[in-house]
């Protein structure tokens, strides 16, 4: 008798204690609050330190710095999620914008010529996705062919230089250039595709796929879920996304360089895994991995600003990557022991 | 005290807040063969790791051959002779089965270059006795058996006067078991002592000397097993009366002719063939066979899992259902546990509310396709209660639970869908006593509420008390049928290792002629 009372009682689920303290304990767990203490820290800081920093212009410039790229690492952040990886995205990016211009300059409309740039980017998703699920090469290695090829291919459609785009009808340069009141139009569409996807990813039924797919793909097919189709629409997403993100860096550049984001991938990537991503799949937030960016992007500001050569930035946010990686190895391995 | 190889006292260990070993104590004699049973989390491995140098013991003292030690690392222990075979395959797959056995040895070398012609001779001497492999080939190409053997000839080649098996029969067929039990004899004949950690009554009373029971981090008794009976192993396990390990059969009042599956000559390309089978309403049907025979084929077969040009026909309570993919068959409630829990079974980083509504997600869905958080807690939170699962928060992360909890996590998701029929492939493997019984007694409440089930299991005494009707399959093809008294362990086993004599019809001659 006295056994089974005692298994019942530890079968008792451990009720959430929702006591305020208790709820500020989870709260400062998450990796979220963390990274909006360091950027409120810097802010701090900065503000002293600098009388530049808090200032219209340099709070819209950063903004405008981190929104386009934000886009991108929306899609690189559900991709790593999925369990993949994109290297290719500067280079698809790029590719948005060399093919629009591109178009442009042979007499398409503006806004057909983004269109069909984005839709081209899509499909270089598709192709993308098809090696990985049908072929079953490894993300890494496809999209590092992709962006070598791609790459390529900006260069040849523009021979090398930069495509000067400043008959852009106005309307058109609204979207990179305006602003709504005080606020650039740039900033208003990151925002709205962050919140949408920070739900989705969070709620609904499709990104959930996603979480289960990243994080045991044999146990997700064990449950029914087409994962090869699930890696390759994340796939798919992540390009279409640099497509978008290319067809703004356009309008708002009037312009379509094609050694334009070298190197982005490691930034986005990077924000993503600062974020909370993890490169094995399984777990990240959207609204994480913007924070990730954003820090990356205050950080680039304030070295700018105090005057630091651009070689040591570089030297700090690689630092910064690498402190977020080290810290969540402790606490996954703090996980493994509980 | 000389025929003492190794002696612990009063060890204790904490891991921040759970304490794992409360002042244990534990004898090995020279030359013996020492069980060492307990449910999961009873302290075993903890004890293990600790006379390995893994962890560090917080108080208490050990003795080797009457000196006291101190073991501060694995390679210390392996110094004095300590040799630990674990229970996860831990070789490098993309070298050869040689390179892998001497890995420390090689480690440890003075020369320079690798002489692969002496490594691959030493390697011949060990399976000699052991097993017949190549010790050219690479690891990778190994079956999962013959991997676990390739880790038992690591150990053997230490040179160690302490052996520790953890659970190295889990992925070795019987015969693979028994050869492996005559050289534990051998060596303990030559003096070595053994200390082997098994969930298995049968090969502790068969091929041990002594058994000591762990709970709950306590020491609890230590047997020369021909004084005991293993009712007495598992009560002290457990710590309460288990009667009766097996949930009572169906009765023959209770026997229907309703047909909830039946599955009409389903052929793979190569695996199974001519596979036709029936499961009636209440009754717990069981596929044995050995390893490879095609069991789990042929459940994933019927539930379009997995498989090449399957044909034929199965039936679902007399309608029939297709079979193309996984989806279709949990729409028609077809489900499949699967055999490997960590592997493919959970999602060990996600919550167990998440894990439990993978296989409809849709259920806990609005129609929008946004996930309705609180019918996807509650849901879990009921079938959780259900399966009495111990548990923390609902959203806590799968991996903080136990074996026998995950195992319970992944039923939750079967029966998330409410199935009307479930193949569980190795449903209690590697899951303790306890929670065994429990699993046993929910599947066969499920079969009284007229879920059909079909269980696969490699362990023979779990199939006789459980199942009501056994099909032995054997090669890809149904070898043969027990029910009632006939489901002995011998006649299973007859019937899963030795071709029929007579072919059940003309068809099957033919086949056999082509």
């Amino acid at each position: 008798m006295s056994n089974s009372d005692t298994i019942t009682e530890s079968n008792q689920e451990i009720r959430q204690d929702n006591s305020l303290p208790a709820k500020l304990r989870r709260l400062m767990a998450m990796r979220e609050t963390g990274l909006i203490l360091i950027i409120l820290a810097l802010f701090v800081v900065m503000t002293f330190a600098s009388p530049y920093f808090l200032t219209w212009t340099n709070m819209r410039a950063m903004g405008m710095a981190f929104a386009v790229e934000g886009i991108v690492v929306v899609g690189m952040c559900i991709l790593l999620i999925a369990g993949g990886i994109d290297l290719s995205v500067g280079s698809v990016v790029t590719f948005a914008m060399v093919l629009a211009g591109w178009l442009f300059l042979q007499g398409v409309d503006p806004w057909t010529a983004s269109v069909i740039a984005i839709i081209a980017c899509a499909a270089v998703g598709m192709a993308m996705g098809f090696c990985v699920t049908k072929i079953g090469l490894h993300h890494f290695i496809v999209s590092l062919a992709f962006m070598v090829i791609f790459r390529g291919v900006c260069l040849l459609i523009t021979q090398g230089r930069p495509l000067g785009l400043y008959t852009l009808p106005p309307e058109f340069k609204f979207i990179g250039q305006g602003s709504v009141g005080v606020i650039p139009i740039v900033i208003v569409i990151f925002v709205v595709i962050v919140v949408a996807f920070d739900f989705l990813v969070r709620r609904s039924t499709v990104f959930r796929k996603v979480f289960y797919t990243g994080s045991n793909e044999k146990a997700a097919a064990y449950s029914g879920i087409r994962t090869k189709k699930v890696i390759f629409l994340s796939t798919v997403l992540c390009s279409t996304l640099c497509g978008v993100a290319g067809v703004i860096y356009m309008a708002r550049f009037a312009s379509a360089p094609p050694y334009f984001g070298l190197g982005m991938e490691l930034n986005v990537i990077a924000a993503a895994v600062i974020g909370g991503a993890s490169l094995q799949g399984g777990s990240g937030t959207i609204f994480g991995a913007i924070l990730g960016v954003v820090l990356l992007s205050v950080v680039t500001s304030s070295l700018a600003l105090l005057d630091v050569s651009t070689y040591w930035q570089d030297i700090i946010r690689g630092s910064i990557l690498l402190v977020a990686v080290i810290f969540d190895h402790y606490v996954n391995k703090k996980k493994a022991l509980a | 005290m000389s025929n003492l190889a190794l002696q612990i006292s009063n060890i204790s260990k904490a891991f921040g807040a759970t304490q794992a070993l409360k002042e244990v104590d534990f004898e090995l004699r020279k030359g013996e063969i020492h069980a060492l049973a307990g449910e999961n989390g009873a302290g075993k491995s903890t004890l293990m790791n600790i006379i390995d140098g893994i962890h560090q013991p917080d108080s208490g003292d050990i003795y080797l051959k009457g000196q006291k030690v101190n073991i501060p690392s694995p390679a210390e222990a392996q110094k004095m002779g300590i040799g630990f075979v674990h229970q996860e395959i831990a070789l490098c797959p993309d070298i050869s089965v040689a390179e892998n056995i001497f890995m420390a040895q090689t480690n440890t070398s003075k020369t320079f270059l690798m002489n692969y012609g002496a490594l691959h001779r030493k390697a011949l001497d060990v399976f000699a006795q052991l097993s017949p492999i190549d010790p050219a080939i690479l690891v990778q190409d190994l079956s999962i058996s013959n991997q676990q053997l390739v880790e038992i000839a690591k150990a053997l080649t230490l040179d160690c006067s302490i052996l520790i098996l953890d659970e190295p029969t889990a992925a070795l067929t019987e015969k693979e078991a028994k050869v492996l039990f005559r050289i534990m004899r051998d060596l303990a004949d030559s003096g070595i002592s053994i200390i082997y950690i098994s969930h298995r009554m049968v090969e502790i009373f068969e091929n041990c000397d002594r058994v000591t029971v762990f709970r709950d981090g306590h020491f609890v008794n230590t047997n020369n097993v021909t004084d005991i009976t293993p009712d007495d192993v598992v009560n002290s396990m457990v710590g309460r009366v288990i009667n009766n390990l097996y949930p009572a059969k169906q009765s023959l009042a209770n026997k229907s002719e309703q047909i909830i599956l039946e599955v009409q000559q389903l052929n793979e390309r190569h695996r199974y063939k001519d596979i036709s089978f029936k499961v009636t309403k209440g009754e717990i049907l069981g596929f044995s066979g050995l390893i490879g025979a095609g069991r789990s084929e042929i459940a994933k077969g019927v539930c379009g899992l997995d498989g090449e040009d399957i044909t034929g026909r199965v039936f679902l309570e007399g309608q029939e259902i297709p079979f193309k993919t996984y989806q279709d068959s949990i729409n028609n409630g077809v489900v499949y546990l699967s055999e490997d829990r960590k592997g493919d079974g959970v999602f060990l980083d996600l919550s167990i509310a998440s894990n439990i509504s993978a296989l409809a997600i849709k259920q806990v869905s609005h129609a929008s396709g946004l996930i309705n958080n609180r019918q996807e807690l509650s849901q879990a939170r009921s079938l959780a209660d259900r399966l009495n699962l111990k548990r923390g928060h609902i959203t806590h992360p799968v991996y903080s639970l136990s074996g026998g909890n995950q195992q319970k996590v992944a039923l939750a998701k079967m029966l998330s869908v409410n199935p009307r029929v479930i193949f569980l492939d190795e449903p209690t493997r590697g899951v303790d006593v306890g929670a065994k019984s429990e699993i046993h007694k929910i599947l066969r409440d499920l079969a009284n509420e007229g879920v059909g089930i079909i269980v696969i299991s490699s362990e023979l005494p779990e199939l006789i008390g459980l199942c009501d009707r056994v099909l032995v399959i054997r090669e890809g093809v149904i070898n043969g049928e027990v029910v009632g008294d006939e489901m002995t362990e011998e006649t299973i086993m007859h019937l899963a290792s030795i071709e029929k004599l007579k072919p059940t019809s003309a068809e099957s001659k033919q086949r056999v002629a082509s």
